[in-house]
This record gives structure tokens, C-alpha cells and sequence, in this order.
């Protein structure tokens, strides 16, 4: 069979039955869990005497509410520390691998599951996290689902969807230096809209994408689900090969090249039939930063702020509810907004490529005086590569902190919180009215080259400025 | 299951006009320590409701609705199922808007919550009527797919098979995935990397 997608290819090969209801039970290749979103699934569970259906597909890590800057137990925070206990025990009572501190191996959970091999192509992939899209990176489908629907993979393997429509985005050309994924997906949701992709799985390709490293394209799978898109893809091909042989749970030897000619199967057919196609060209993209309260809500470095009045119906309320909250003026340059806090790090942006460009941008310059800025790796692995190469002390030489892995400062549930109404450019994913940890807080997205020379200058800054390329 | 088939709601409604309102404002991600389910309404649009002395949760006028109006993309983001189960437990059984953000969409049916929809004009009236006439009593009819109240009424849109989930009460659908566990199976092993690629 051709004209197939990606999309129709991995849902046909694991649909389970269809219900009464007309939807589909799908079946769950890889379920990833975390401390936040799985107590109230296990408590419902062991009130039941229910068991895992398949124990040994479920991998579970701690990155949510976990303390970036000290490895003590129990944690300061009460709540914290009963949530971190009750993972432990239920990972315990059921029989769940659990990547905590002790294995070195614990991190945020959409950086450890392709990090570790675990995330593969063909595969579908749920978690209890909207982020989950970040593994559509390596050729999978990755379900962000609710605590209710962790119960069902939990006890069944399974989850109740109903089919997305696919809608492919060509990111064509090149990129001009010094514009990232991070810019490419900002872009994406821009043109695209917040509600653009409701009801669609996303296709990233063109020639761009065919060019990204894996990293880069998780970051832009990350991002899928704010431009409302449940699931983003990347068609796997000899980078997504490259990038997985060798890690620990990816297939070896022979079993391996099986697995490549299964992960080639699984591409979408030269011929495949787009619900919708949408074509961007990769050099009209510059260094994005948000200026609003919603993802979407995003200019070029260089630009001015938009006039409300050019948005249609609600979003021009959005817009000015955006520009009150954020305290700017249309026809402002965006450049130079004055900046208290730059967080490089989270799901979107965490992994050793992106340390990496935040230290190039940060070697030799130190963070302004007035700004605080917190680096926290993805994973404890990136953290030890990033201490190998030594990068944590380029960024504590320029006055930066060098957290642990987790979370940290994208949603406001660890110590790593704004205070007041502070501002800050980060490399998270979501600059929503209280986000990162304070109601009044004002968050400016960025890529970890913009987070890092926004901390040098004390206020929004193309890279280019800083680094002259 | 019969007992578990929704097939209407009735009540008054709460008006809640904006558009792109998103998981971490009606549940801000600090309230998400909790083991339990309980209590969590008290966290709904908290961080709002401080810095908004008429918001529309704590209006009297609207106390003992039943049913939300909403605009666009409602529920988008975070995938914290902590967002429906605060405005489940808050007292809301239905909501009508404009569109819905998926996982959001995913974890109201799962939970019972049936979602319905209605264009942005139909909305913007129905949120301008309820703000003057607060006493309206609406029924979300699933069966008919109307939303009536008192000699009016108008159609409203659902995805036919969450409609018929509710319809037939089998939204709350664990016990269905169990029974098919052997089919479960059956796929699993049919997929080359439950294998581990070993033939």
C-alpha cells in the first residue's frame, strides 16, 4: 500500500479495536511517567487491586517539582516531597524502572527518552505531558495525555483517540547564521497560529528540517502542541539512524539493521496524500522572540511591535491584553526591552547542542549586573557531556547558576520561579500569564543563543550582536 | 452501564468570554502538588480571580451553574488533566464554545464532561444574554444537539463519536479497554519492536 503517511502508517499498525463510540484503541508502544501527572492513576489503581498490563513499557523519572540547585531530601517544599515519595512507592509497588539521581540517568523526561534510546521510530508514545510531541523528533507519534488516560496505559497499554488530519510544513531553503530551531518553530506557530493545528498532526520537512540535527528537531516537535497541534513528526532518515545507534535501549548489531529497514518502512511514502501542505522558506526566518502572552504572539528581533488592529475578532483582545500584561507599546522596537532573568533550559531547549550555543554566544562576557541568569541541563547525561566540555564554567565564569537537571524554571512547580513581575527571556516553551512561577511574571521566548545574549546586553538582543556572525 | 449515559444537561450557565484560555490559568501549575483529586477546584482561575474583583467564577449571579460558555481554543496547553477535573468539581456538568484544544477535549470525555461547540458569533450572544439575563436556565441537549432556553434554540456541534460515548455511557471506558486486553496483546506482538527486532 502507498499514499500513506507517517501518521496513517503507525495508527493502522497499532489500532487495537475500534469502540462502539467510533473512536479508536490504540495501542502504546513506549509510556513515559513522571512525578505529577501519574498519583492519582496509581491511587485509583491500588484502591482497585488493578495491575500493569505491561509494567516493563513504562519508564519513569522525577523532573517536574525536583530542586535544580540541591540534591537534598527531602525536599524544603512538603508537597514536593510527598509527590517525589509516592512516585518511589509506586514505582516500587508495581514494578516500574525508575531514572532517578542514583541512576545518572534522570532528567527531563522528553530529553532522557530519545537520549536513552528509548524513544524509537514507528512507535506510538504517551505521557502525561503536552510536551510529549518532542519524540515525534525520532519518527514516533507522542501522545500528551491526561492523568485519567495514564490509568488506561497503566492497566491496559492503551489509550481513545480519534484520527488527526496530517498537515505537512515545509520549512524550504536555508537557514540564514544564527537562526535555530527554536526560530524555525516560533515561525511556524507565527504564521500558523495557536489554533492552527487543532484537530492535525504536524509533518516538519523540506529541506531545512532534512538538514536539522536530531536535537533541533526535537525542538521544533516540542513546540507542536503550541501551535495546537497534538502530534509534530519528523520523517526518520539517516540523521534520526546516526543519532540512535549505540544508545543504551536502541536495538544492536543485526537487530539493528533490522530495525533501520522496519524504521525506513514507517516514512511516509514519496506519494503520501497531505489533509493540508504549507511552505515556508527557511531565509526570510530571523531570531524570534514572543512579545505577548501566548506562544503565537511572536516578532523578528529586528521588528516593531504589531498594531492590535491587524490581528481579526478576539485575537485583537488577546493582543491587547497581551500588551497590557506584558507592559509594552505597539510600534515599539522589541530589541531592547530590559530583561531581570534568563533561564536557559527545559524540554524545548536543554540538550547539549544548546548549552553549547549559549556558551559560544557567553564565552568571554559576563551576564549584566542587574540580570539573573539559571542554566539547567536537560538530563544528568547532558549535564556530565556539558561538564566534560567544560561549558558549566564558562557560564558560572560570565555569572550565571549551573542547576541539576529537571524542570526548573519553565512552569513554576520547583524552587526555579520568578518573583513579583519580573521579566525574563527563556528557552522554555510557554509564555503564559503566570507560567513561570509568579502571577505577575512576564516571560519573552527565545533560542539559547538569544537567552544568552540577552543576559549579556540586560535586554532583548539578536545574538549576531553579541557574536558578530 | 446505562447508569453512566449523559444525555443532557440543564442548568444555568457561566459566561466566560477571551479566547486561547489555557490550562495553566484555570489551573496554575503550583496547585499541581496535590496527590488527590480533592480540593482542586478551589485552585480554578485562582491567580485571575485574585487580581479580578467581578471575575466570573465568584459573581453570585452565577453561583450554581451548570453549564460554562467559553470562545476559542479553550484548555490549550498544559495537558494536566488538574484543568477539567477543577470546573468538574466546581459544579460545571457541560461546556459550550467555540473549539477546544485536543487534550483537553481527550480528558473531559474521559472524565464525563461532555464539550460542545457553537460558532463565535452564537457564542459571543450567548455570553452577552447571560451577563444581562444570569436566571436563563439552558438545556445542552446531546441527543438533539440544540442548546435551548426559554423559546429559543440553537444547534450546537460535538464530535460524533465522543457524542456517542456519552450517548451510550461509555465515556467512562477502562472497563472496555480491560475486556480487550487479548487484542492487546495480539497487536503488541504483532509489532517488530515489542520484539526487540530479534527476527
Amino acid at each position: 500500500m502507498s499514499e500513506r503517511t507517517l501518521y496513517d502508517k503507525i495508527w493502522d499498525s497499532h489500532i487495537v479495536a475500534q469502540l462502539e463510540s467510533g473512536q479508536y484503541q490504540l495501542f502504546i508502544g513506549l509510556h513515559l511517567i513522571h512525578e505529577v501527572t501519574t498519583p492519582q492513576a496509581f491511587a485509583s489503581m491500588k484502591e482497585t487491586g488493578s495491575k500493569m498490563a505491561f509494567p516493563e513499557r513504562t519508564v519513569a523519572t522525577a523532573d517536574h517539582i525536583t530542586p535544580t540547585l540541591t540534591k537534598l531530601r527531602p525536599f524544603k517544599d512538603d508537597l514536593a516531597e510527598s509527590m517525589m515519595s509516592a512516585l518511589e512507592q509506586n514505582v516500587d509497588e508495581f514494578g516500574v524502572r525508575f531514572l532517578n539521581w542514583a541512576s545518572g540517568k534522570q532528567g527531563i523526561v522528553h530529553v532522557i527518552g530519545p537520549e536513552l534510546g528509548l524513544s524509537q521510530p514507528g512507535m506510538t508514545i504517551a505521557c502525561g505531558d503536552s510536551h510529549t510531541s518532542t519524540h515525534g523528533a525520532v519518527g514516533s507519534l507522542g501522545f500528551g495525555i491526561g492523568t485519567t488516560e495514564v490509568g488506561f496505559v497503566l492497566e491496559t497499554q492503551t489509550i481513545v483517540l480519534n484520527r488527526l488530519k496530517v498537515h505537512r510544513i515545509n520549512v524550504n531553503g536555508e537557514l540564514n547564521k544564527g537562526v535555530y530551531a527554536k526560530d524555525v518553530i516560533l515561525r511556524i506557530i507565527h504564521d500558523l497560529g495557536i489554533k492552527g493545528g487543532l484537530g492535525n498532526a504536524y509533518e516538519y520537512a523540506g529541506k531545512v528540517i532534512d538538514e536539522m540535527g536530531m536535537e533541533g528537531r526535537m525542538t521544533v516537535c516540542n513546540m507542536s502542541i503550541e501551535g495546537g497541534a497534538r502530534i509534530g513528526y519528523v520523517n526518520p532518515d539517516q540523521t534520526t539512524f546516526d543519532y540512535l545507534e549505540g544508545r543504551e535501549f536502541t536495538p544492536k548489531g543485526e537487530a539493528f539493521e533490522r530495525a533501520k529497514d522496519y524504521w525506513k518502512s514507517v516514512a511516509s511514502d514519496a506519494d503520501a496524500e497531505y489533509d493540508q501542505v504549507t511552505d515556508i522558506e527557511g531565509g526570510s526566518i530571523e531570531p524570534m522572540v514572543t512579545w505577548g502572552i501566548n506562544p503565537g504572539q511572536s516578532v523578528g528581533i529586528s521588528e516593531n511591535l504589531p498594531d492590535p488592529k491587524s490581528f481579526e475578532g478576539e485575537d485583537i483582545k488577546t493582543a491587547e491584553r497581551g500588551y497590557e500584561f506584558m507592559a509594552l507599546k505597539p510600534g515599539d522596537k522589541i530589541a531592547g526591552t530590559k530583561i531581570d532573568v534568563a533561564f536557559l533550559g527545559s524540554c524545548t531547549n536543554s540538550r547539549i547542542s544548546d548549552l553549547r550555543e549559549g556558551a559560544r554566544v557567553m564565552k568571554g562576557n559576563k551576564v549584566n549586573p542587574r540580570v539573573r541568569m539559571l542554566v539547567v541541563p536537560g538530563s544528568q547525561q547532558v549535564q556530565a557531556q556539558a561538564e566534560e566540555e567544560g561549558l558549566h564554567e564558562i557560564f558560572r565564569e560570565a555569572g550565571a547558576e549551573w542547576g541539576n537537571a529537571g524542570c526548573s524554571m519553565c512552569l513554576g512547580m520547583n524552587p526555579d520561579k520568578l518573583v513579583g513581575a519580573e521579566r525574563s527571556i527563556s528557552s522554555s516553551n510557554r509564555n503564559f500569564i503566570g507560567r513561570q512561577g509568579s502571577p505577575r511574571g512576564r516571560t519573552h521566548l527565545g533560542s539559547p543563543a538569544t537567552v544568552a545574549a540577552s543576559a549579556i546586553e540586560g535586554c532583548l538582543t539578536n545574538p549576531a550582536d553579541v557574536v558578530g556572525d | 452501564m446505562s447508569d453512566q449515559k449523559i444525555t443532557q444537561v440543564r442548568g444555568r450557565a457561566i459566561p466566560m468570554p477571551g479566547d486561547d484560555i489555557d490550562t495553566d490559568r484555570i489551573t496554575p501549575a503550583r496547585f499541581l502538588t496535590a496527590l488527590t483529586w480533592k480540593g482542586i477546584e478551589k485552585a480554578l482561575f485562582c491567580d485571575e480571580r485574585e487580581n479580578t474583583p467581578d471575575h466570573p467564577i465568584d459573581n453570585p449571579n452565577y453561583k450554581g451553574a451548570k453549564i460554562l460558555f467559553v470562545g476559542k481554543n479553550f484548555g490549550s496547553g498544559s495537558s494536566r488533566e488538574h484543568a477539567p477535573q477543577a470546573i468538574k468539581r466546581f459544579g460545571i456538568d457541560a461546556i459550550v464554545g467555540v473549539s477546544f484544544a485536543e487534550i483537553f477535549a481527550g480528558n473531559s470525555l474521559a472524565i464525563g464532561m461532555p464539550l460542545m461547540t457553537a460558532s463565535a458569533e452564537e457564542i459571543q450572544k450567548l455570553i452577552a444574554h447571560t451577563q444581562k439575563n444570569s436566571e436563563t436556565e439552558y438545556t445542552a441537549d446531546l441527543e438533539t444537539l440544540t442548546l435551548s432556553w426559554g423559546d429559543e434554540s440553537l444547534s450546537v456541534g460535538m464530535l460524533e463519536e465522543r457524542r456517542q460515548s456519552f450517548l451510550k455511557g461509555t465515556w467512562n471506558i477502562l472497563a472496555i479497554l480491560r475486556a480487550n486486553l487479548p487484542q492487546v496483546r495480539e497487536v503488541a506482538e504483532g509489532l517488530p519492536y515489542m520484539r526487540e527486532f530479534q527476527d
